[in-house]
């Protein structure tokens, strides 16, 4: 019997279950390398080089080059371990978290400061606001 | 004997803590949610307890995806910020009760529940923020603290039901340790918020709200709420809530709202905040 999946209509919205975390696992694991100071000098110095010492796939390392957060998510990334990414960049979740919107970073931090974006509409995939 | 005296609820935003070690806490984007910690401050520092257990959630800092324990327990003298990729936070260490950890691991795992014993163990802005804003920044914090890890980021966390039975038996381990001790239960996270996907940025203030409010007063039912409502309601990472439910199930049934206070947003999450008395 495979999971049982009930967030599957949360629009926008990837879950970190168990089938994700087998899928990044090599992602997250070279996410959480970036904890040390020195690693992050090697990753900044060579970022090619540096991904090519983890078994992760080449679309997860294409993924990170262009640090497309949506496709890291998608391919088994979770937030908490790619903050260690968007950190070693000098981002704030708020800039990291915005690239996955479609916004501006001024536009989401905006809305977050307007209270943020509605629930209305965005309970079920296809729910009226 | 120790006892339980209050119960704290607080969201532990990372962006809180660098506004608080780069001195932006007055900024206009900041101060009104500051504002809401302030009586807090005052409160803390007149009702300091001897041992805080903090119910945070480790965010891939201690724990990566080679182990990811449901409930883990700090058990040592000495707990380090840890290096979240910007370097560890400027706050002091965190001193453990290693005595009154390790009779509460035993007493709660013979009340049925298997917590992991971690001797090492460096604790993130989830255990280190919550501090900062009830203790401010002194050069080493008041008192001890017993970290209580709760895995809330690999799917499934515990359930509500299952942290608020927690939370009784962490009070029955705390009312059988010898030791006179003034006891404080922290449950942090929360609340609603969403960091990932088109959704990312999800605030749900009249849920938020509910939330507190059943949290005071009816608790038990308040614990039988279904994973799927927090993702659906509170967003994918709001699902921290659960933790809340560790700390009321410490209190007893009855408790007197110390402090309320409710704030959107902090970076991507609505803030909410409390002080319980444990009524006698």
């Amino acid at each position: 019997m495979s999971l049982h999946k009930p967030y599957a209509d949360v629009p926008g919205t990837t879950i970190f279950d168990a089938d994700q975390a087998r899928k990044g696992y090599h992602l997250n694991q070279f996410c959480m390398s970036l904890m040390k100071a020195e690693n992050r000098a090697r990753f900044k110095a060579d970022e090619r080089a540096y991904l090519d010492e983890w078994p992760m796939s080449e679309e997860q390392k294409q993924a990170m080059l262009a640090r497309d957060y949506s496709r890291l998510i998608e391919l088994g990334g979770n937030i908490y371990f790619l903050a260690k990414v968007f950190s070693t960049d000098g981002l704030s979740y708020l800039q990291a978290v915005s690239t996955m919107t479609g916004m501006s970073v001024e536009e989401y931090r905006n809305m977050m400061l307007a209270g943020g974006r509605s629930i209305e509409g965005n309970r079920y995939v296809g729910e009226k606001k | 004997m120790a006892r339980i005296t209050a119960g704290v609820t607080t969201s532990h935003v990372p962006a809180i803590g660098a506004a608080i070690d780069q001195g932006r806490t007055s900024e206009p984007y900041w101060a009104p949610m500051f504002a809401g910690y302030e009586f807090s401050k005052r409160w803390m520092a007149e009702h300091t307890p001897d041992v805080v257990i903090l119910v945070y959630n480790d965010h891939a800092s201690a724990f990566s995806l080679d182990i990811v324990p449901t409930f883990a327990i700090g058990c040592a003298e000495i707990f380090p910020p840890a290096d979240e990729g910007w370097g560890p936070r400027p706050v002091p260490a965190v001193h453990g009760h290693p005595a009154l950890a390790a009779h509460i691991t035993q007493s709660v795992i013979q009340q049925d529940f298997d917590l992991t014993f971690v001797h090492k163990m460096d604790v993130d802005h989830g255990l280190t923020v919550p501090l900062s804003l009830l203790f401010g920044g002194p050069r080493e914090w008041p008192c001890r603290v017993i970290p209580l890890a709760v895995n809330v980021v690999l799917y499934p966390p515990p359930s509500g039901r299952r942290c608020y039975a927690l939370g009784k038996a962490l009070r029955q381990a705390v009312e059988t340790f010898d030791e006179d001790l003034d006891v404080q239960v922290w449950g942090t996270g929360g609340m609603s918020h969403q960091l990932q996907g088109a959704r990312a940025g999800l605030i749900n203030r009249s849920w938020d709200n509910a939330f507190i409010e059943r949290l005071i007063n009816e608790p038990d039912e308040l614990a039988q709420t279904p994973h799927i409502e927090y993702v659906r309601e509170a967003g994918s990472e709001g699902i921290e809530l659960v933790m809340w439910l560790i700390m009321r199930g410490a209190l007893a049934e009855k408790v007197t709202t110390t402090h309320r206070f409710y704030h959107v947003a902090a970076s991507n999450t609505a803030v909410g905040h409390l002080i319980l008395d444990n009524a006698k």
